[in-house]
């Protein structure tokens, strides 16, 4: 599994690929640390080459967003999920926690 | 029935999702079904790794496998501390996400995603899981979806 950010004007954008599991979890945690350390809370996660989650990486993706949304400072936002994490996503309730869009530019656009 | 151990790691996952993945495909299940045999074996094994050895490194998980005109049988076999699924504390998928403590999806994924899934313990053969994925089962059992 691996992370990319990139800073953008208004916010940043995360690319995942591979697969996330309670072994690579705190990796994709560890990343998004770094960059709400950095005052960052506007965030756009990028999953299309990502074709595995369970629920260790869900927890993540929660966690992170509850980071984001505190104090009104931002949000995470989700975009390019295959239907396997959109089922994994849906299966553990976190459907209605989180923005999801078809698309990266959409989902910069959202900011 | 085929029988491989893998240590008790999180690098394991990969190999051990792959090589269910692999079994469920041979079974003739689609592949909608492979991804969630994929998913239930990796929460699954997990599980053992956190809870039945404490950590990573303690044991080995034993994976089987057998395949018959009904589909997939799954068995996980570990050495570590006894695991009761009845004292595990169901999810809480109703209340708002924010409140929720973090932990317990992997029970719900298990029983959600496959047809059966039954635990066993004896001081001599440690925790053995066994869970079926049949041909034509079902896809998703408590489903649950608020929409966005």
């Amino acid at each position: 599994m691996d992370v990319i950010t990139a800073n953008l004007k208004r916010c940043v954008l995360l690319t995942a690929s591979g697969r996330i599991d309670s072994g690579t979890a705190p990796k994709l945690q560890s990343v998004i640390n770094e960059v709400t350390d950095e005052g960052n809370y506007k965030l756009v996660l990028d999953l299309s080459d990502v074709d595995f989650i369970s629920s260790a990486g869900l927890w993540v993706l929660v966690n992170a967003q509850k980071k984001c949304k505190r104090f009104n400072r931002g949000e995470l936002v989700l975009t390019g999920l295959q239907n396997r994490i959109h089922d994994a996503l849906d299966l553990a309730g976190f459907i209605p926690y989180f923005k999801i869009f078809e698309d990266t530019t959409q989902a910069v656009g959202s900011f | 029935m085929i029988t491989v151990s893998f240590p008790g790691r999180f690098s394991s996952l990969d190999r051990i999702r792959n090589f269910y993945s692999t079994a469920a495909r041979q079974a003739g299940l689609e592949e909608k079904a492979v991804n969630q045999v994929e998913l239930a074996v990796d929460e699954a094994a997990s599980n053992i790794i956190q809870h039945a050895y404490g950590g990573e490194n303690k044991g080995d998980i034993e994976c089987s496998y057998s395949i018959d005109s009904s589909g997939l049988l799954v068995i996980m076999r570990d050495f570590g501390k006894s695991f009761n699924p009845e004292v595990v504390k169901q999810p809480d998928l109703e209340s708002d996400v924010c409140c929720r403590e973090e932990g317990g999806l992997g029970l719900h994924f298990m029983h959600s995603l496959m047809d059966s899934v039954e635990f066993s313990f004896n001081a001599h053969g440690g925790n053995l899981l066994t869970m079926t994925k049949r041909l034509g089962g079902k896809q998703e059992k408590h489903r649950i979806s608020k929409g966005a």
